[in-house]
């Protein structure tokens, strides 16, 4: 097998696993400060990811463009999820919250199936099929701007975690739940802003990813399935960690896929999953051991 | 023995069951073939409940992904069958065998290296999908294309070979549900129902009064894997097609889930109560948009969606609960 | 007086805090042995290693001729020892029959034989009365007593009891007292029990151990130790000794 399949390959992979590792970086936001498991997060990206093949197919509005008032739609979805029930769950048994949001992510597959059908629907931009050639590499120009726009926001992101006072006071909030309490922070807001930015991070990410892939209204708990190998690959409540497990992941599955069967790729991350929760479960970067 | 089974409970539950057992077993006769379809899903998926409710209700481990054990039992059954012609209650052994192996994997992985709660979730949710993707490219079983087992004439009823009227399934899945019944009740009150529950409600204060945890925690799961193979068979003999994309999904382990969590998690008739209450109304409803000449793919499991979110918001512990107490039934709980 | 339990040169250490350090002692065989100290002295901790919920750093623990350092929980109280926790733990949802029939079931396999042992136990701590009462529902003294009879129903020869008196009233202190006195009189089970209460320590204890910073400062007989100048300067103070 020559080098370069290989390198475009790799490249190719490495770039859609920024992508992942956006998505991903939303689940891991609101896992580490929340600490609820977002059982319908890839479900939500599909939301995302519906929303811009409607505007597209009405107004030709590339998913670059529509990323930010999509992400905004999210975040208040997100933010209303975690203020009018969520919130109410946070001192329930954890198989109540899991459940809870499975059905959640149920209703928002049915209701999407129902409403644009089982077929896949993707978006044709006018740049769908140029390519950027580096030397021997051949890259998408789509995985291209998609990953570096995802680099964008996850640095966005860092940048108001570290950097904002907003973003100071959800920190703390993850370290020391009580501490907050007791220094005045108001808990409950901090959760839904916090739950907010993680449905807009994974709704960028479904704008995103949809210059890469197709969307049916199955591939939500897919997506989800993948957030979770790729949290818990990373490392849960660590964001670079999220990253880090996305291009893994990403490099990981298109690799899988040009050596074996393209359909056998999803098993490598299970794997990998496996073997992470036995051998290192806080993942690669996490802080916490699980 | 039969004292011991009705020990404590309430004359009107005993009786109540009676009445339940003796309208169960006439329905049939009554029933058209369309509502006896929809029986037949309300018993396999109110045994299937049953069956993972020993895992969840019992040892407190939460398996999202318990359709894998569903898929092992129905493809090694449905395999043998057809490669090798051996009847259902035969493969049935081998297919508990397996499905029971396949749960100490999974709980051996849970347990020595102490992965619980969300993780463990998430592993059963993967090591389930692993085997979808594993049986799409499993050529001895005709992969994505699908396993298809022989379908002889309905003029006789086999029950040997399982070939037959839906009517036989019906009455093979009520006797495995009144077995895994008793069963379970007979587990509940014994030396390992005890330890169970101890388990469930504190795995630290279990052990400190020298409880084998590891030891229960995976016979919980090897049990419950094994009784669900049985699911499994019956899918196989009965659809007599299999998809590893329909059996092992995702989709198919929730549904497993939604009657006890509808009905009661750890309770007896909670599976079956849920089972009863889900298909019954998601029918209703499909039966009443066709026909007002609305035709809607995934309504039927919008409405699970929905109950479901209605359930675990307002009555966690289930429906069953709420009514036992209601009817002074209370006390058929264990 | 025949040791039943003997602890050499025990020691554990929590990255760079040394909780116990280098501890020697042993409890004879039907004897009643209390350790005492100041808080963070190193005694749950001490406890912790003898009933297998931590690994020692250092040092042997010896059982009825067994030695149990390393054993996990169960394994330690399958050989005999029992323990009861300084928050208590009973399971919350079953009655307090239940928890104490899961208790009995260790040495019994029969459902019905560990039901008959755990009515004697409960009437013998005089929660027969209450036995269908949900466990979480009882009040603190009760829950006490509720995880002390579970102990006692595995059937220990060794009772482990982690500040069971705290919390209680006078007269409550003064019943368990009596019953642990009593089931020690009869039944010749060897008790080791951690307290801060003295009240119960003068009382019930044979000998006493004293740690400080995770080290034994002295051992002897309640009233030797009371007026071991160091105790008195590290833990007890002038006052205690009235």
């Amino acid at each position: 097998m020559q080098l370069d399949i290989f390198l475009n390959v790799a490249v190719g992979g490495i770039l859609t696993g920024l992508v992942y590792g956006l998505m991903a970086l939303g689940l891991s936001v609101i896992f580490g400060v929340v600490r609820v498991v977002n059982f319908a997060h890839g479900e939500m990206m599909t939301i995302a990811m519906y929303a811009a093949i409607t505007l597209f197919a009405a107004f030709h509005l590339d998913p670059l463009v529509m990323l930010v008032p999509i992400a905004a739609v999210l975040f208040a979805f997100g933010y209303a999820l975690q203020a009018g029930v969520i919130n109410k769950f946070i001192t329930r048994p954890e198989h109540s919250q899991f459940l809870l949001l499975i059905a959640i992510g149920i209703i928002i597959v049915n209701v999407l199936l129902i409403i644009f059908g089982p077929d896949a629907q993707n978006v044709q931009v006018p740049y769908a099929f140029d390519s950027f050639k580096l030397g021997p590499l051949i890259v998408d120009a789509t995985k291209v701007y998609a990953a570096g726009v995802a680099i964008l926001v996850a640095s966005a992101l860092f940048a108001f975690f570290r950097y904002t006072p907003v973003g100071t006071a959800i920190r703390a909030c993850a370290d020391n739940h009580t501490g907050a309490l007791v220094v005045g922070l108001d808990v409950r807001r901090l959760y839904a802003l916090t739950f907010g930015l993680g449905a807009a991070c994974v709704g960028a990410a479904g704008c995103l990813l949809l210059l890469i892939f197709d969307v049916t209204p199955s591939v939500g708990p897919a997506y989800t399935l993948l957030a979770f190998i790729i949290v818990i690959t990373g490392g849960l409540g660590s964001m670079p960690g999220a990253l880090l497990g996305g291009v893994l992941v990403g490099f990981t599955e298109a690799l899988a896929g040009l050596l074996f069967t393209p359909s056998a790729k999803s098993m490598f991350a299970f794997a990998i999953l496996v073997l992470m929760l036995l051998f290192r479960p806080q993942g690669i970067m996490g802080k916490r051991a699980a | 023995m039969i004292e011991r089974l009705t020990a404590g409970v309430p004359r009107r539950a005993l009786v109540l069951l009676g009445v339940l057992l003796a309208i169960f077993l006439v329905l049939p006769v009554l029933a058209g073939d369309y509502v006896l379809t929809v029986l037949i899903l309300i018993l396999y998926f109110g045994y299937a409940g049953l069956a993972w409710n020993i895992m969840m209700g019992f040892a407190g481990q939460l398996s999202l992904g318990h359709a894998l054990y569903v898929g092992l039992g129905a493809y090694t059954a449905g395999a043998l069958y057809v490669h090798f012609g051996i009847g259902p209650w035969i493969g049935l052994l081998a297919a508990v065998a397996i499905a029971a192996l396949a749960g100490a994997f999974v709980g051996f992985l849970a347990f020595r290296f102490r992965i619980a709660g969300v993780y463990f979730a998430i592993l059963t949710i993967a090591v389930a999908e692993f085997a979808r993707v594993g049986f799409d490219h499993l050529s001895w079983t005709r992969g994505s294309a699908g396993l298809f087992l022989p379908v002889a004439q309905y003029a006789h009823n086999d029950l040997w070979h399982l070939r037959g009227h839906p009517v036989m399934f019906y009455y093979v899945l009520l006797a495995a549900i009144a077995l895994a019944f008793v069963a379970s009740r007979l587990l509940l009150q014994s030396r390992t129902g005890y330890f169970w529950l101890a388990i469930r409600e504190d795995e630290e204060a279990a052990r400190s009064v020298g409880i084998d945890t590891f030891l229960y925690k995976m016979l919980a799961v090897v049990i419950s894997a094994a009784m669900t193979a049985f699911a499994g068979v019956i899918y196989a003999f009965y659809y007599n097609n299999l998809f590893p994309e329909q059996v092992f999904n995702i989709t198919h382990s929730i549904l497993i889930i939604l009657g006890p969590m509808v009905g009661g998690i750890g309770t007896l008739f909670g599976p079956l109560l849920g089972a009863f209450l889900l298909e019954s109304l998601a029918e209703s409803l499909r039966t009443l948009l066709e026909l007002i000449g609305v035709d809607l793919p995934g309504i039927n499991q919008l409405f699970f969606g929905i109950m479901l979110l209605l359930v675990v918001i307002a009555r966690p512990e289930g429906v069953w609960p709420w009514i036992a107490t209601r009817l002074g039934l209370a006390g058929a709980q264990k | 007086m025949t040791a039943i339990l003997a602890v050499s040169d025990l020691s554990k250490r929590f990255r760079g805090l040394t909780a116990v350090d280098q501890v020697t002692f042993q409890v004879g065989n039907g004897e009643i042995f209390a350790v005492i100290g100041p808080n963070g002295a190193g005694k749950t901790t001490l406890f912790n290693m003898i009933a297998g919920v931590f690994l020692p750093d250092a040092g042997s623990i010896v059982f009825a001729g067994n030695r149990i350092a390393g054993l996990p929980p169960d394994a330690i109280c399958r050989l005999g020892i029992a323990r009861t926790f300084q928050i208590v733990r009973p399971f919350p949802a079953l009655t307090v029959e239940e928890n104490v029939i899961i208790g009995a079931l260790l040495h019994r396999h029969g459902v019905p034989q560990a039901e008959v042992h755990a009515h004697d136990i409960l009437r013998r701590l005089d929660l027969y009365g209450k036995r269908n009462q949900p466990a979480s529902s009882m009040t603190l003294p009760d829950r006490k007593r509720l995880e002390l009879a579970r102990a006692l129903a595995t059937s220990p020869k060794l009772l482990l009891l982690d500040e069971v008196m705290a919390g209680l009233r006078p007269i409550e202190i003064d019943r368990i007292v009596e019953a642990l006195l009593e089931i020690n009189r009869e039944t010749g089970l060897t008790i080791v029990l951690i307290e801060h209460v003295m009240r119960a320590v003068m009382a019930l204890a044979e000998r006493v151990l004293v740690l400080h910073h995770g080290a034994a400062i002295a051992q002897g007989t309640p009233d030797e130790v009371v007026r071991d100048p160091a105790v008195i300067e590290s833990y007890l103070g002038a006052e205690a000794l009235g």
